[in-house]
């Protein structure tokens, strides 16, 4: 593997619209994350009222990091797949440009990805330990009521990768027939 | 016991790895080339960078369950692990994973109702020395998990079927490579606690049953020309072990459940020696 490309956030739609299927990057800047609870909430917000918080070219993390004092201390990805029933609609209200998780993700995302200028990568399932290293700062925490696992936390990284790129935004996708989630 | 012991031996499960799982995680990146030979060595790197600085590998710190056997007080046991919990919580630290069903409020201490599960058992060893196995279980591979009422007809072919099924269902998502526990016969309740038994086995070793031992073999090569390797990225690795444990059944049942476990088998194994708790051989 060579040394991963870095992509610093925000996202712009020709960044996003260059990656392609195999590529192995990583990012800097502000990512949010993002899993069940926070997508139904989000999902019924930008229905009425809007966010909290803006995701225009954001990148969202499918993580319930673990935090202690206020710093991450593990942080891998979660089961995308869970998110499958919501993630387009996200996709296609927030104008977010990036998901990550793992696992790989359904049809529905893939054309939303695709439709919207969005693309889905996975970072190594249950190196949770190593991905907080490249935490360097919380920035922000919406929705706490949720739980820990389940709250938007804003998390400052400094190359946090290897992310490989298995859905893009041409309707590419690394995992082919049986192997699909 | 002393929750707080218990609760050092739960941070450990947490920032490090039983010796088998390591060896076999090692193997097994030494076999995959391109994306997954990547993967395999962000796990070994995550799993060295958790064990140097004591901190969870994942951050599914998971629900823990314990397996006590032999002479313990029930009640001052199921006070002491709890208390253990709490304490593990802020200082292991666990991630609080516990919430209500109905709600989803999270309890906020891992100690919501039924949790942390303790299974009492007599225990299989003649000598009547307590021992504690404690396992975290993570919900990536637990969501993969299934049981199955089979008639008994279908046998040991209907038996494998659940589990390479489960397994192919499972796909990507409960972070291959994956560890399966296997229960045969049982009840319906039985089988499940079989299966996640068997998880608790060494991985690299075969059943003292010749039966159990092939079935044990002949899954693990079914399972493995399966494809799906590291993260679903393809390759020679789906599981890195397989064990089974069984019971007799009912003599119209076939009861079969199939655990899975992602590669981060968390599992520790002590001996209770006048309230202290001796390491079974870790890492």
């Amino acid at each position: 593997m060579g040394i991963p490309r870095e992509l610093k956030t925000l996202l712009d739609e020709p960044t996003v619209r260059s990656l392609r299927v195999g590529d192995v990057v990583c990012f800097t800047g502000e990512i949010f994350t993002m899993r069940d609870q926070a997508h139904l909430r989000a999902l019924k917000l930008l229905e009425g009222r809007g966010l909290p918080f803006d995701l225009e070219g954001r990148v969202i993390y499918h993580c319930g990091p673990l935090v202690k004092g206020g710093r991450v201390v593990s942080a891998g990805p979660t089961t995308s797949m869970r998110m499958e029933r919501m993630e387009s609609d996200l996709i296609r209200r927030s104008g977010v440009r990036a998901v990550i998780g793992k696992g790989g993700m359904g049809e529905r995302t893939l054309s939303a990805l695709q439709e919207c200028g969005c693309v889905y990568l996975e970072y190594t399932g249950g190196a949770g330990a190593l991905a907080a290293k490249s935490a360097k700062g919380i920035k922000q925490v919406f929705w706490q009521d949720l739980g820990e696992p389940e709250a938007v936390w804003v998390i400052e990284v400094e190359k946090f990768g290897p992310c490989f790129v298995t859905m893009d935004s041409h309707g590419r996708e690394l995992r082919k027939g049986a192997f699909r989630p | 016991m002393d929750p707080a012991e218990i609760a050092k031996v739960i941070r450990l499960l947490e920032s490090e790895l039983p010796l088998d799982v390591e060896c076999l995680l090692r193997d097994a990146a030494a076999r995959e080339v391109g994306l997954s030979r990547t993967v395999m060595e962000t796990i070994i790197k995550n799993v060295e960078y958790a064990r140097q600085n004591r901190i969870p590998m994942c951050q599914d710190t998971g629900t823990l369950i314990f397996f006590l056997e032999g002479g313990f007080d029930i009640r001052e046991a199921k006070e002491e692990i709890g208390e253990a919990v709490a304490i593990a919580t802020d200082e292991a630290p666990l991630r609080p994973n516990t919430v209500n069903p109905f709600t989803r409020e999270n309890d906020g201490r891992n100690l919501g109702r039924g949790n942390p599960l303790i299974h009492f058992d007599a225990g299989s060893q003649s000598d009547g020395v307590p021992r504690i196995h404690i396992i975290a279980k993570g919900a990536g591979s637990e969501n993969a998990s299934r049981t199955c009422m089979l008639d008994p007809d279908q046998g040991l072919e209907g038996v494998k079927r659940i589990v390479v099924d489960a397994v192919r269902g499972a796909g990507s998502k409960p972070c291959p490579p994956i560890f399966v526990g296997v229960g045969i016969g049982g009840s319906h309740d039985h089988s499940a606690l079989l299966a996640k038994k068997a998880l608790l086995m060494d991985m690299r070793e075969r059943s003292r049953d010749p039966m159990v031992a092939s079935l044990e073999a002949d899954l693990l090569e079914e399972i493995n020309r399966l494809g799906i390797g590291p993260m679903g990225f393809g390759g020679k690795t789906t599981a890195l072990g397989v064990r089974a444990e069984w019971a007799h059944c009912h003599t119209a049942s076939l009861p079969v459940s199939v655990c899975i476990q992602c590669w981060a088998l968390r599992r520790v194994s002590c001996t209770v020696k006048n309230g202290r708790l001796i390491l079974d051989g870790h890492s």
